[in-house]
């Protein structure tokens, strides 16, 4: 259980990580090193370069402007949990994050870090594409950015080029009076969900919904925007059968069978814990629910 | 190359350890190895059972899951900074009375895990301290006791007026 050798780099500026990433041959970041680390130790990642970003300036830091959130690549996942500012424009965020490892790794782990490595459970990618988020991708020809719903190209794989890094990522933030609500299913409380859900909702004046947002993680290899469900959403008074109507198009994604659970188990999961995402989002909204 | 050698100084609850490792050198085992301090514990140098928890920059980390030439110059605080000469914390005399351990093998992780929490927010809800604790393992104690040590070195600090 010891990482095999590698050449150790310690940029100090995004253009010298560019840099590095383009001149290296089998180079790999290191972020946070909560994912990374334990794959180097197992020996299932094996970089003859690793780049480490930790003392790359500027990539960490939290801004809320005009209507938008963007947060460092690099900014902790503890940071991030402990955001005045994002618990007021963004909660879905902060709640999704106390499911999010461990106290230890949060303190550790970085936003940037589990949006590359991808996983398909991790709750902050789950987040991301509930917002539709935009991934800010510096690379040698300057930055670009890639909407969420583009970033994951398959299994683990994000649509990065070989010598491209993630420096941000940007949230157009809800209506202040929004509902929302992230709720997941894992064997131990930290572990990688089976199935989560994100739910997003605002009502309009005559309490009708007026928009909404319904997407799962741990279904497959991205998360999953359940379009079918938010379309069923918008324009309808809120009621338990108008939300269970909603969730049971949940029953019909396509999902992935894995040593942990067979696909219509996470069928299952996924309509249950949307239709309870939607009900919480609901009472929050309205203000039933803190 | 790749076994290139790093001169990097690890301060160590307070005491400066100017060492040459291995970039693949991890935390722990540069605290273990080339500090000599072993009271840092490793199980599963994978980052799962927390065992190997200090605090860096008085935040807990796993020390397996960075690299010695990553806390190059960083303050580092493990179990052997706890006492001072032959009077124990708070948290360590609580373990004793509280039996909050067995085998002793977690305990290392434990204690750092509680410095912080105590450091931090002594006045935490059981629901979250439950929730931080059990992200270590301990297979002898069934974690009661534990908890219940973490509770009585936070009333000892209180009446001692040291939180
Ligand atoms: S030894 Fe570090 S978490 Fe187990
Ligand atoms: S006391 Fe034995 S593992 Fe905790």
């Amino acid at each position: 259980m010891k990482p095999a050798g590698f050449a150790y780099h310690d940029p100090q500026t995004v253009a010298e990580a560019v840099a590095l990433l383009g001149r290296l041959e089998n180079a790999r970041l290191l972020a946070g090193g909560q994912s990374l680390m334990p794959m180097l130790a197992m020996r299932v990642a094996f970089p003859d370069h690793l780049i480490d970003l930790n003392r790359v300036e500027g990539l960490d830091g939290i801004t809320v402007e005009q209507g938008v959130l963007r947060i460092g690549a690099m900014t902790r996942q503890r940071s991030i949990e402990r955001s005045a500012a994002i618990r007021e424009a963004c909660p879905l965020m902060t709640e999704a994050l106390t499911h999010v490892g461990h106290l230890q790794t949060r303190n550790r782990g970085t936003i940037g870090g589990s949006l590359c490595h991808l996983d398909p459970s991790a709750e902050l990618v789950t987040v991301a594409a509930a917002l539709d988020a935009t991934i800010e991708v510096a690379g040698p020809e300057g930055q670009r950015d890639v909407a969420i719903a583009d970033f994951p190209l398959g299994f683990m794989t994000p649509a990065l080029a070989p010598e491209e890094m993630v420096v941000a990522i940007r949230i157009p933030l809800w209506p202040r009076e929004h509902g929302y609500s992230f709720m997941e299913f894992a064997r131990r409380h930290g572990d990688y969900a089976i199935v989560s859900a994100a739910a997003l909702l605002v009502l309009d004046s005559a309490g009708r919904i007026a928009r909404a947002s319904v997407t799962l993680g741990g279904v497959g290899a991205a998360p999953l925007r359940v379009t079918t469900a938010e379309t069923a959403l918008v324009g309808e008074a809120p009621t338990p059968a108008l939300f269970r109507a909603a969730a049971a198009c949940c029953e019909g994604i396509e999902a992935m069978e894995d040593p942990q659970a067979p696909a219509w188990y996470r069928q299952r999961l996924a309509a249950v814990l949307t239709r309870r995402a939607l009900e919480r989002a609901w009472a929050r909204a309205t203000g039933e629910a803190a | 190359m790749t076994h290139e050698l790093h001169d990097i100084t690890l301060v160590v609850n307070g005491r400066s350890h100017p060492i040459r490792v291995e970039a693949r050198r991890t935390l722990a085992d540069a605290i273990r190895e080339e500090c000599g301090l072993t009271g840092t514990h490793l199980g599963c140098e994978h980052g799962v059972c927390g065992a190997c928890t200090v605090l860096l920059d008085d935040q807990p980390v796993r020390a397996c899951l960075m690299f010695a030439v990553q806390a190059d110059g960083r303050a580092i605080r493990t179990v052997e900074g706890l006492a001072h000469g032959d009077t124990l914390s708070p948290l360590q005399k609580a373990f004793i009375e509280q039996h909050a351990l067995q085998c002793g093998y977690c305990t290392p992780g434990f204690l750092m895990l509680g410095t912080a929490i105590l450091e931090q927010n002594p006045d935490i809800g059981d629901e979250e301290l439950i929730e931080i604790l059990s992200s270590n393992l301990c297979r002898c104690t069934g974690y009661a006791n534990i908890l219940r040590a973490v509770r009585a070195a936070a009333a000892a600090m209180r009446e001692e007026g040291v939180a």
